[in-house]
């Protein structure tokens, strides 16, 4: 049991070896079996570290080499109900992507399996860590990874994605590595705590403000936040199905954990910040990305993309809402990211079996051809719904707990920016699914001018049925919210969780010096506004007539129909132009956002 | 120690970015982000150097504790460094194959995914 920490990161690294190993002579069924065995018990191993960092957060140090004399000399896990739970998130999403992918890639052998399985580790490591150079290492281990997977089919159009997400995602490791160069340089620390302690003894120069602009610049890359966010698009719409739903689902969001983890545990007590404007750059950031990823979204016809670019917009109110630097807007970002998590998992693993069924993931070409997948149609509306934020799934009371964040800030505007972008995602899906699954709709000459791509079959072509797996895995990611009893249960421990990850002195005395924390306080209840599920109803509405709108738009007036699409054009003409598809663009990007990321800092601290 | 190093440093990051904004070719690209990288191991280096120290393995005789050796942690980070890097360029140059085979150009400005 006290080995826990190190076994939820070995025990999977060393049986992807074994697979890897044995890829030319282990028989598929075996490594199918052997993957999702294991990914499935380090879920349970991080269930059960919830559980234990619940009472008190658990401090491992590898090797024993435990701190001497308040001085940190080992390299150490810190697991804390917040990470705790996205870890075993992490591994709920990879053994439901693996059970998906049972039919998956028949010619390849267990390699994929492998790879899924050091992509787990990493992302759980990343999560669990107390050191920020072994956060590095985790972080470039899941790049890494997810390079190799995004490639994974080895087609042209797919190697280019992941040729474009390596290049971007590469240059962003390099600027947290240099921000990490400095800091060890600045302080001689590199375990979170001991960097804590050691910039409160130091006078805050202007060394410090580079760091975190550097390190955080990085992770808001792998967090696809405007302007970093070109790569996603690339990347999701050719990475095979079951890899889409760990980047969609959790590997972007960890870019956002990232940022606030080095926010909360380092450079809070030592910069001392002007809370309300660094709360203005975090909101700025969330809303410029959920809107430019939400009209994006609105506008593809291919569905992978489509739903890549709903991810950015979500992950902007995910953003916003660790950016209120608030328990309640922090508790609602982690239920927000385990609501979308499910959600955008079954929507990716249904776009994967259309692509299956009809070789195809585009929304025009597949029109009326899924009549006879009423199933299918209901869990992709369903989880439209979810995207909308309507209740019972989990993006319901992170939604409402996000906006009481953002009231409690006097920033209650933004709260309309996320319902609009909220709205436009749904009304994106449920166009898509009334298109697919009931026919409805005519050609949109708006629509047909999007970008999209052909793409091999990812299973036998001759493979004609959908295997029962792949229905039942979405099914289930959509209904089990419903299920759980509205998971209204799980607010009061998520927010007194959001509490306790903030709380850096206590969190540095509990490293260093062994001061044992508290078993996570609990208030009673955590109650919604009853004007929250107004909202829920009101966005839900909005995103149904958005999606008849478009769908119907033609038998408008023509004059009127005219006037609106050229509006929309002269609104998406230059948007699109800027996603251009050329890594060189996103590169020179990149040092735009970090520039204005920098320099909004540099204001919002001095 | 002078800054002269960590001129170097920051000057090998940003030429390298420069030359990836404008290459016209891929196995360029990837030289870059190798020019990048080693922009990471000259300024971790440059953190942990001591001037008159020596290498930090301490002997009974010749180097006992205490005398003044360059940081070994530093040494550390740029080793796992190296190989994160080594990892990845692999990886990098391994896709460029693919890409020439596939499209038969290295070019970038021919070579984007989703193209209208």
């Amino acid at each position: 049991m006290s080995e826990l920490p190190a076994l939820v990161i070995a025990v999977p690294l060393l049986i992807a070896a074994l697979l890897m190993a044995l890829a030319k002579v282990l028989p598929r069924i075996a490594a199918d079996i052997l993957a999702i065995v294991t990914a499935a018990g380090t879920t349970a191993a991080a269930i059960l570290l919830l559980q234990v960092s619940l009472g008190k957060t658990v401090v491992y140090w590898f090797g024993g080499w435990t701190p001497q004399h308040g001085v940190a000399v080992g390299i150490g896990f810190t697991i804390d109900p917040l990470s705790a739970g996205l870890a075993a998130l992490v591994g709920l999403l990879v053994t439901a992507a693996l059970i998906f992918a049972w039919r998956f890639f028949e010619s390849v052998g267990s390699l994929f399996h492998a790879l899924m399985l050091v992509f787990m580790t990493a992302m759980i490591g990343f999560c669990l860590t107390g050191d920020i150079f072994t956060m590095f290492v985790f972080f470039e281990l899941m790049s890494v990874v997810a390079f190799a997977l995004t490639g994974y089919k080895i087609e042209a159009s797919s190697i280019e994605g992941a040729l474009n997400f390596a290049i971007t995602n590469s240059i962003g490791a390099f600027l947290t590595l240099w921000g990490i160069g400095l800091l060890y340089g600045r302080t001689g620390a590199l375990n979170f705590a001991q960097l804590q302690r050691a910039l409160a003894t130091i006078p805050t120069d202007s060394i410090i403000l580079p760091c975190f602009v550097l390190i955080a610049s990085g992770y808001l890359i792998k967090a696809a936040v405007v302007p970093f966010h070109f790569w996603l698009g690339d990347a999701h719409a050719v990475a095979p199905t079951p890899v889409c739903v760990l980047f969609s689902g959790v590997m972007v969001e960890l870019g956002v954990f990232g940022v606030f983890r080095v926010y909360w545990l380092i450079f809070e007590p030592a910069l001392k910040p002007d809370e309300p404007k660094i709360r203005l750059v975090f909101l700025l950031l969330g809303v410029a990305t959920s809107m430019l990823g939400a009209i994006m979204c609105f506008w593809q016809r291919h569905i992978k993309r489509l739903l890549a670019f709903s991810t950015i917009s979500h992950i902007g109110i995910v953003l916003a809402g660790c950016g209120t630097l608030t328990a309640r807007g922090l508790a609602g970002a982690s239920m927000y990211l385990v609501g979308h998590a499910l959600v955008k998992g079954s929507l990716f693993m249904s776009a994967g079996m259309l692509l299956q069924r009809f070789g195809s993931v585009d929304e025009i070409e597949l029109r009326g051809r899924g009549r006879e997948w009423q199933w299918i149609g209901i869990v992709v509306a369903l989880a439209g719904l979810g995207l909308a934020g309507f209740p019972p799934f989990g993006t319901y009371q992170g939604k409402a707990l996000i906006d009481e964040g953002v009231q409690s800030i006097g920033q209650r505007w933004s709260q309309w920016v996320f319902i609009a972008a909220s709205a436009l995602t749904s009304a994106a899906v449920l166009r898509g699914a009334a298109r697919i699954f009931l026919g409805w709709g005519r050609m949109n000459s708006e629509a047909q001018r999007s970008p999209t791509e052909h793409e091999e079959k990812e299973t036998r072509p001759e493979a004609d049925r959908v295997p029962l797996m792949m229905i039942v895995t979405p099914s289930v990611m959509v209904l089990l919210p419903i299920l759980f009893g509205l998971s209204f249960f799980f607010m009061p421990a998520t927010e007194a969780a959001a509490e306790r990850f903030m709380q850096s002195v206590s969190y540095s005395a509990t490293v260093l010096d062994g001061t044992p924390t508290g078993p996570v306080k609990t208030a009673g209840s955590v109650s919604v506004g009853p004007d929250s599920i107004v909202l829920a109803f009101a966005t839900a509405l909005l995103a149904i007539s958005i999606a008849l709108g478009d769908l119907f738009g033609d038998r408008l007036p023509r004059t009127l129909a005219r006037w609106f699409g050229s509006t929309i054009d002269l609104l998406l003409s230059p948007l699109r132009a800027i996603h251009s598809g050329d890594f060189r663009d996103y590169a020179a990007w990149l040092a735009i956002g970090v520039t204005i990321f920098g320099g909004a800092m540099a204001w919002a601290l001095h | 120690m002078s800054y002269l190093a960590y001129v170097v440093a920051a000057w090998l990051f940003l030429v390298s970015f420069y030359a990836i904004v404008t290459t016209r070719n891929l196995i360029h690209v990837i030289v870059c982000l190798v020019v990048m990288q080693s922009s990471t191991y000259a300024l971790i280096l440059s953190v942990g150097y001591r001037t008159g120290g020596t290498s930090p393995i301490f002997l009974k005789n010749e180097a006992p504790p205490g005398t003044p050796a360059v940081d070994p942690i530093g040494h550390a980070l740029v080793l796992t460094d190296v190989v994160v890097g080594a990892t990845v360029m692999a990886l990098l140059l391994a896709l460029a194959i693919q890409v020439q085979k596939r499209r038969g150009t290295l070019d970038p400005h021919e070579l984007r995914p989703m193209k209208d």
